[in-house]
């Protein structure tokens, strides 16, 4: 150890925290001093321009995809951009009315939605630290709104707890925070805690626990005007002679530990979760949409890739026109940038390296499903004052998210029924799209009785069902990324992979914005030595 | 509250039974997921809420830009022990199973598919089989 004997340096503490607990923590311990950013995000690629007629080939029009096409076509790259969908953006994408989607299997839903309402089966959310994702939603003009990922009076709900009951979250979180106050101020009164803090801080703990866990001058949590500003009211204050407020009975400390719900509860505090958040205004394919309308015809839709070759002169890639069929075509360039998800593209002949193929084949996507269920009317607002935000349940539906937008409209509205990535999930994709709609309104009604008679339409899109990608997301462990991912990530001969699997932040757009920065930057000083 | 909530509660319940559509009066679904594992046993309700998520209730596979191979009528089953590795290992885009199944239910599940869909390899797999291979 150097420097002054006893007191380590910021570097050694670093060195040594990297050492003992890996590469992950010492990153976590790096944020945690200010030396690395929330977002790798340093603004786009910025590329110099190429030789004249310098061609790319790229693979997908995913938000991955399209954002090295914008950039390479802006440097003076000539860019042609090859989707098996027959529109762009990949996994940014929203079901509307009039829509159609057709699954693995065959079937077919017609989504039923009203005008203005959607569901998002991939993302629904951008964390204010997304700069990437948030830097080409600006550039191709499409509008942020508000995502409420934490509504106060929304319920956090276990089939054990509270009876099966529904709590709403203020009452939880007030209760949790509430008795966890009172019980640490008991040991700091009964001197437990002398050995951990001198006698000032003791009061200044103290004085912190009363603010944080509403507690009373005796340092308890007890029923009240001060509980109830957390958790709420038997009945509100109001005005004139029945505005006297009345307090509501906080719930037992064993009862708020047995219903266990502190995972609902934790997630608003996670960096992805943390507000601001935001979404698009009409839907996450917006920007999806307005990146494809950016690129215009340089994207060729319909065509399904049956073979990636490269040699050192150049890459050529055989497809077949999903529409009109014939026989196979090709598309020829010097460079690649491929962003196929990895269940796909490792079904297709390549000529690639050992190492890259490898990486390529050891890797499986989550499962996820996501349910939208349309009601006649949004029960949700007008009889519980639910206003955005989640729902939490241990039920196999996971969670209700309602709509973010059109607030108080008389309209129709389109709840997430069901957004499920537990394994639970497989037992959900492997039935047919109609049998997922009625369980997600089972469990559903379970919360909100109302299901059963406001029920409208509904889609439920289960990932490992979606031809196009075969799951939701990559998913990496620590032996698996020392393992494959620096040799999924290099460049091989004349094609680079990018995408949110090319990332340490797995099914995130930010994760494909900067894999395609990054891929790009790479590339393009291959381009410029070559 | 609590009293008052309850009374609510019953008023819900009860104008929901007259209000119940048909389709909402069928068996109530069961979570299938239990302390990380699959609740149900045997080879056919395994595939049925399991591998058909994939492979199709037909078995029979599916195809869109990616494929997933088809298990009916397929010659690589002939020797049990290479769908109890992709079972509990996974193969390129197929996930590993081996934490969410017990040894019983992937030997039940193997024999299923072996002895189902134009498969004809009658030798039941065991559940010791199963273990050799984790």
């Amino acid at each position: 150890m150097t420097g002054d004997a006893g007191a380590p340096s910021r570097r050694d503490l670093l060195s040594m925290i990297g050492v003992v607990a890996g590469s992950t923590a010492m990153y976590m311990a790096m944020y945690e001093l200010g030396y690395a950013q929330a977002t790798s995000f340093k603004g786009p690629a910025k590329l110099s321009t190429p030789p004249t007629g310098t061609s790319v080939l790229i693979l997908g029009a995913g938000v991955a995809g399209m954002v090295a096409a914008l950039e390479m076509r802006d440097a003076g790259y000539k860019v042609q951009v090859l989707e098996y969908q027959d529109r762009p953006g990949g996994r940014n994408w929203s079901l509307y009315g009039g829509d159609t989607f057709t699954e693995l299997g065959g079937a077919t839903q017609h989504v039923g939605f009203d005008p203005g309402l959607y569901l998002n089966p991939g993302p629904w959310r951008i964390p204010y630290h997304h700069q990437g994702i948030l830097h080409y939603a600006q550039r191709t003009g499409v509008e942020m709104e508000p995502f409420v990922q934490t509504n106060f009076n929304a319920y956090v709900h276990s089939m054990t707890g509270y009876g099966g009951k529904p709590r709403r979250y203020r009452e939880v979180q007030a209760d949790y925070q509430g008795h966890v106050a009172e019980l640490l101020g008991k040991c700091a009164q009964q001197g437990a805690l002398d050995q951990k803090v001198s006698k000032e801080e003791r009061e200044i703990l103290l004085e912190s626990l009363r603010e944080w866990g509403a507690l009373d001058k005796n340092y308890d949590y007890v029923k009240g005007m001060t509980s109830s500003n957390r958790r709420g009211f038997d009945l509100d204050p109001g005005g004139g002679l029945t505005g006297a407020p009345r307090p509501s009975e906080p719930d037992a400390l064993g009862d708020v530990l047995s219903a266990r719900l502190w995972t609902a509860m934790s997630q608003m505090s996670d960096h992805m979760h943390q507000s601001s958040i935001f979404q698009p205004k009409g839907g996450m394919g917006m920007i999806g949409k307005a990146m494809g309308r950016e690129l215009g015809p340089l994207i060729r839709y319909n065509s399904k890739i049956i073979d990636i070759h490269q040699d050192d002169r150049g890459v050529t890639v055989t497809y077949v026109d999903t529409k009109t069929g014939g026989p196979p075509r090709t598309a020829t360039a010097q460079w690649c940038v491929c962003t196929i998800p990895l269940p796909v593209l490792g079904q297709i002949p390549m000529t690639v390296g050992a190492p890259l193929k490898a990486a390529i084949d050891h890797m499986a996507y989550t499962p996820s499903l996501k349910v939208g269920l349309q009601f006649k009317r949004r029960f949700w607002e007008q009889d519980e004052q639910i206003y955005g935000g989640i729902t939490y349940t241990d039920m196999p539906n996971v969670s209700i998210g309602y709509p973010n937008h059109g607030y108080f409209s008389k309209g129709k509205g389109v709840v997430l029924g069901a957004y499920v990535g537990t394994p639970e999930c497989y037992t959900w994709a492997a039935k047919p799209p109609e049998e997922r709609i009625k369980d997600a309104l089972y469990w559903g009604s379970k919360i909100h009785p109302q299901y059963m008679s406001e029920y409208d339409c509904g889609v439920a899109v289960a990932w490992h069902r979606v031809p196009w990608v075969l799951g939701c997301k990559s998913q990496w462990t620590e032996a698996s990324r020392a393992e494959h991912y620096d040799n999924l990530a290099a460049i091989d001969g004349r094609i680079v992979l990018a995408g949110e699997h090319v990332s340490y932040m797995a099914g995130w757009q930010e994760g494909s914005v900067t894999s395609a920065t990054d891929a790009i930057k790479r590339l393009h000083q291959r381009v410029m030595s070559a | 509250m609590g009293v008052r909530r309850l009374g609510l509660a019953a008023l819900c319940s009860a104008a929901l039974l007259a209000a119940l559509p048909a389709w909402a009066q069928t068996a109530a679904p069961q979570p299938m997921v239990r302390n990380g594992m699959l609740t149900m046993q045997g080879g056919e309700a395994v595939y049925n809420n399991l591998c058909a998520a994939c492979h199709m209730r037909d078995a029979k596979g599916a195809a869109g830009a990616g494929v997933y191979p088809a298990l009916a009528g397929d010659r690589r089953l002939a020797a049990a022990a290479y769908p109890i590795r992709l079972v509990i290992h996974g193969q390129k885009g197929m996930p590993a199973f081996g934490s969410l199944l017990a040894n019983d239910q992937i030997a039940a599940v193997v024999t299923y598919v072996r002895t189902h869909f134009a498969n004809a390899y009658a030798a039941p797999v065991t559940a010791a089989e199963v273990q050799a291979m984790r």
